[in-house]
């Protein structure tokens, strides 16, 4: 079970959040012109890296914040976390 | 029955306290403190089982978690508990056990043809037999395997033992409580650490116990058993026998499992028979110290051939003894420790060793003891089949292969000692790299790769000085890291003999014209020619070979056999052990039940249970309680011997025609305020939220980014901003998250918040012709006419002195309301609901009924909102705004979402208007068509229709639009029929939506 710094409460284990896909992923603008390609990259193509990855999670049974972690994928460990609107 | 084999004073075993069992029927005695190993071997039991292929005999082979053969069913306040290790089960009163994998009973076991044709079994013969023909494996194989196979039998019964979980924060976590263990655990207390010391055994301090050494001028014995009470006197000290760490998992997460109850006759009450730790580290120190390795000779799987260290064991710690005239086959020191232990106590054993001429002082002491001692000699094969009766044994060449002046011996027990193998589960689990030693002949941990160390002979380390040293050293600069304080302790002085080095021999060679069956693994029956024919037969990763053979795949996972397979295939390979490799260690590192690993959450604690506040009211109403996630709602209200259909079909119709109340408090809320409250709804829901007026409902769809409708439901404007917006049950927890994720992360400028406050409302929804005389008497003050409170619209009222909220919307299609009260007064409202609507034919209604009323209006839900519809899809689309963006919209212009002949929903009668269609049929064109048959739609939810009194679905069908009328077959293929049905639009009853408006 993972061990997860929560920006806003603290050290936590994982059974308190839920995962939330890829951080890294922009949505485009609201009544802005898509291509398809840049629609259908965004809301189905994302990138299975092995190794850091910078993810969402959120602290669903604590402060219901989004954060970011930036998360090695084959080791697990966790070399940063984020509130939501802080950048790497 | 007397103790043949219990000597009279050794041992730690309370001889005050005599406890009788029983075993294969017949009752025995031992003493408390005994496992039921000891006290089977000092009644003379040495037969108890028989081994999993084979069905060769089976004894005992160690003392503790290593041991490969004795399982025994086990007997305890009748329940049944399969594959008990004899060797840690502790003897109770009562305690009955039985052998395991003999038939009609161990000592006269059919099964055991097999070891004479064993030459037809050998390693991948299922795999090569059972191929084919192929039809033989269903009705033939799989049910001969399926007998066959296994040890022990799972009781059936319920379990009435209760386990439960805890979590636990330490900064460190010592495993084991042998030197090393104690060593470091001590150091760490001493700086303020807190300290959890986890030892497997009932009794503390590992190799200790059963060691001729002196600690600071006491026996190791005594040294324990200070360090022992002063650490459980230390209020920052955890100590724990009869626990298992056995799984080292993710950020320093170790598992462990605690035996409460397993060695009492009966749980006490309010007391768990076992309790799973979830323990958070900040250091795990692994002192889980090594289990000896095997020799490998002929026939070394008979019954009284045992490890050198677990006959010293039963010597010291149970007063037993393993044998009376035994054989100890060794290749170092530790044997001989052995034998001075059987020499001591009147018994005159035999050693054997591998070496050519070693010395040192526990050899020159046998030595001076007059103890037989034959060097360069080895156990060439056991000879008896149930228990050993005599060993051949050889001198041996210096070069290992050649075996000369084969005799017989009498011996009644073969003790064999092929060094140590350091216990390195933890360390690997935790994805430390090992390395192999040269000097050991066995795996060590390395680089560690989370906060673990490892300490003692589990490192490699075999003397004691060193041992202590350094784990006094490792607690002290570990919990000073931690806590910042330091109190050192000063090394005490040890006394221990010296050891000389062992000698790297393993396998006896077969002597000329003889095949004997020389084992790796005890429990798995994989001989060296099992693994010799898979190296043959191609097979190369030490990880295929394990499949191949089973070799360390029993329950007991190769504790003994692991290094000893790795010897043999490096040998035939020509590779050295390293290059070979070790299979992945796994946890759990011994046998956990299935019951501590599912704790407390069995039955209705796997979930919570969520009640309205009206749900007592129902329960007194003889409600039907359905699950709908986790609330229980009412799915009717029985009257007399009324079943399910009757039923909900009453409740339906008196909605239809006079009026019922529902039981809407599952609904999930979500209280919505700021100044950009309204934005957010638009750029959530499809439909437009900008020009909603204060006082008014409006029903929208949401949907996901990639334009499937998420969910669904009607959100009201209380104030100029505030609003109260409703989901469906399934999805309100979803709906919260993906409303905090857009206002979090995707646009934090929007001021707005959003809470749930499904748990702060009651909800009644008031629905029928005469809903409106009953909102009448419930608000008497208040203008209720359509004009008062028209459709979609929103009042405040007071219900007989409590707040409510007033929502004038419909799920059931007919003229309905909501009305909502803090969750306290729940019960009040719905007492007065029932009490003010008596004169209009008031009835309760459950969700069966709620569900008949929407499918025949064509209002979709749960099962057509099923993650795999469009807007379209659910004739939504007049809701999907052409103006504005929103959530999703950019994915409705996909190719499959504006296909002509997209899906929808549609109504499905039958042509005999009576057979009701089971939900998920498939609708076709061809009822007798080729399979499989082209499926174009399926029936999502199906209903009687009280209106017209005859079955009615739901479908999503292809080409729905142009459907209408057409003639097609519903097919259940898990209910085998066939059906003929017409086409219909989805709203069967009501199509204008006049009665809603009235």
């Amino acid at each position: 079970m993972l061990h997860i710094k929560c920006p806003h409460c603290g050290l936590r284990s994982q059974n308190e959040f839920s995962y939330g896909g890829d951080a890294t992923v922009k949505r485009p603008e609201l009544n802005k012109e898509v291509s398809d390609q840049d629609w259908d990259n965004f809301v189905y193509l994302r990138k299975s890296p092995r190794g850091k990855h910078l993810e969402l999670w959120q602290h669903i049974s604590g402060c219901r914040q989004w954060i970011k972690v930036e998360r090695d994928t084959l080791t697990h460990e966790i070399f940063k976390t984020l509130k939501a609107n802080e950048e790497i | 029955m007397s103790q043949n084999y219990r000597l009279d004073n050794n041992g730690l075993i309370n001889r005050d306290k005599k406890i009788s069992f029983k075993f294969n029927g017949k009752n025995y005695f031992g003493y408390e403190g005994d496992t039921l190993a000891s006290a089977l071997i000092a009644n003379g039991i040495h037969l108890v089982g028989r081994s999993f292929k084979y069905h060769r005999p089976r004894g005992f082979f160690g003392a503790g978690v290593d041991e490969p053969y004795a399982m025994v069913q086990l007997i305890r306040n009748n329940e049944s508990i399969p594959n008990v290790r004899a060797t840690e089960q502790e003897l109770f009163e009562g305690l009955e056990a039985k052998s395991v994998n003999c038939w009609p009973n161990v000592n006269f076991d059919i099964g055991a043809i097999n070891n004479f044709l064993n030459k037809f079994f050998p390693a991948g013969f299922y795999y090569k037999t059972f191929m084919w023909p192929r039809s033989f494996w269903y009705k033939v194989y799989e049910p001969i395997i399926r007998k066959t196979a296994g040890f022990g039998v799972v009781s059936t019964n319920h379990d009435q033992e209760r386990y439960e979980h805890k979590y636990e924060y330490c900064d460190l976590l010592v495993a084991g409580s042998g030197p090393s263990g104690l060593a470091s655990a001590y150091a760490a207390a001493q700086n303020g650490a807190r300290v959890i010391l986890a030892e497997d055994k009932p009794r503390f301090g590992g190799s200790l116990l059963t060691s001729e050494v002196s600690i600071g001028n006491q026996s190791g014995q005594e040294w324990v058993k200070n360090i022992i009470s002063e650490l459980k006197s230390m209020p920052n000290v955890t100590v724990k026998n009869r626990s298992q760490v056995f799984g080292y998992y993710d950020h320093n997460m170790l598992v462990m499992s605690e035996r409460i109850s397993d060695h009492l006759p009966k749980t006490k009450k309010y007391t768990p028979k076992q309790r799973l730790w979830y323990i958070r580290a900040k250091e795990a120190l692994i002192s889980s110290g090594s289990i000896e390795r095997p020799l490998v000779f002929g026939n070394n799987d008979t019954p009284g051939v045992m490890l050198s260290s677990a006959a010293k064991e039963y010597l010291k710690i149970y007063g037993v003894l393993a044998g009376k005239k035994p054989l100890v086959f060794t290749n170092n020191d530790s044997g001989y420790e052995t034998a001075i232990e059987f020499k001591k106590n009147g018994i005159d054993p035999v050693i054997l060793d591998t070496r050519k001429d070693p010395s040192s002082e526990i050899v020159n002491e046998a030595k001076s003891l007059n103890i037989d001692i034959k060097f360069s000699y080895v156990v060439v094969a056991a000879k008896g089949y149930k228990k050993v009766k005599s060993a051949d044994i050889a001198k041996i060449s210096d070069d290992k292969k050649q075996l000369s002046q084969i005799e017989n011996i009498n011996c009644d027990c073969i003790c064999v000692s092929g060094f140590w193998t350091p216990t390195i589960h933890l360390a690997s689990q935790s994805g430390n790299k090992t390395k192999f030693n040269e000097d050991i002949d066995a795996f060590i941990p390395g680089q560690s790769k989370q906060n673990e160390t490892v300490l003692g002979s589990a490192k490699g380390i075999f003397t004691l000085e060193e041992t202590l040293k350094n784990s006094f050293e490792k607690g002290n600069e570990l919990s000073k890291k931690i806590t910042n304080k330091e109190n050192k302790i000063s090394l005490p002085s040890v006394v221990e003999k010296k050891y000389t080095n062992h000698d790297k021999f393993w396998c006896v060679p077969l002597p000329e014209g003889k095949n004997y069956k020389r084992f790796l693994d005890f429990q798995n029956d994989v001989a060296v020619t099992d693994v010799e024919l898979a190296l043959r037969e191609g097979y190369r990763s030490i990880e295929h070979v394990k499949r191949y053979t089973t070799l360390g795949m029993a329950t007991d996972q190769g504790k003994t056999s692991n290094l000893n397979g790795l010897q043999l295939v490096s040998d035939v390979e020509n590779k050295v052990v390293p290059q070979v490799g070790h299979t992945t260690f796994r946890p759990p590192y011994t046998p956990v039940s299935i019951g501590a690993i599912v704790g407390r959450e069995i039955g209705k604690h796997s979930k919570p249970t969520r009640k309205s506040p009206m749900h007592s009211w129902h329960e007194k109403n003889n409600a039907v309680f359905v699950d709908a996630g986790v609330w229980l709602r009412p799915r009717y209200y029985k009257q007399g011997n009324e079943n399910l259909f009757e039923g909900s079909k009453r409740e339906a119709k008196n909605v239809r025609q006079n009026v019922g109340v529902c039981d809407v408090t599952t609904l999930g809320k979500i209280d919505i305020k700021g100044p950009d409250a309204a934005e957010l709804l638009n750029r959530v829901y499809t439909n437009a939220w900008l020009k909603l007026p204060v006082g008014k409902a409006r029903y929208g769809a949401m949907l996901r980014e990639d334009g499937i409708v998420m969910d669904d439901g009607t959100t009201t404007r209380i104030s100029e901003n505030h609003y109260h917006m409703t989901t469906t049950t399934a999805q309100a927890a979803n709906v919260l998250s993906h409303l905090e994720y857009y206002l979090q992360l995707v646009w934090p400028e929007l001021n707005v918040n959003v809470v749930s406050t499904t748990e702060q409302w009651a909800g009644a929804a008031i629905a029928g012709p005469k809903s409106r005389d009953v909102l009448q008497k419930l608000f008497p003050d208040l203008n209720v006419s359509s004009e008062g409170l028209p459709f979609m619209g929103y009042i405040k009222g007071n219900l007989f002195g409590v707040n409510a909220r007033i929502y004038r919307i419909s799920f059931s299609g007919e003229l309905a309301y909501e009305v909502n009260v803090e969750s306290d007064n729940g019960n009040f409202m719905w007492e007065k609901i029932m009490e003010v609507g008596k004169e209009f034919n008031i009835q309760p209604y459950g969700t069966e009924a709620l569900s008949t009323l929407r499918i025949e209006m064509g209002h979709v839900a749960g099962s057509e909102l099923d993650g795999r519809t469009i807007p379209y899809d659910n004739s939504l689309e007049g809701l999907v705004s052409k103006k504005k963006d929103f959530i999703g919209k950019r994915s409705l212009n996909k190719t499959a979402y504006i296909a002509q002949d997209r899906q929808k929903v549609v109504g499905v009668v039958p042509l005999d208007k009576k057979t009701s269609i089971p939900e998920g049929s498939y609708l076709v064109k061809d009822a007798n068509a080729k399979l499989p048959n082209p499926k174009l739609g399926h029936v999502s939810a199906s209903c009687w229709s009280v209106e017209y009194d005859n079955p009615f679905s739901l479908a999503i069908l292809k080409d729905g639009k142009n459907m209408i009328g057409k003639k097609l077959f519903a097919l259940s293929p898990v209910k085998n029929i066939s059906i003929p049905v017409e086409i219909v639009s989805s709203h069967y009853v009501d199509p204008k939506g006049e009665r809603v408006r009235s």
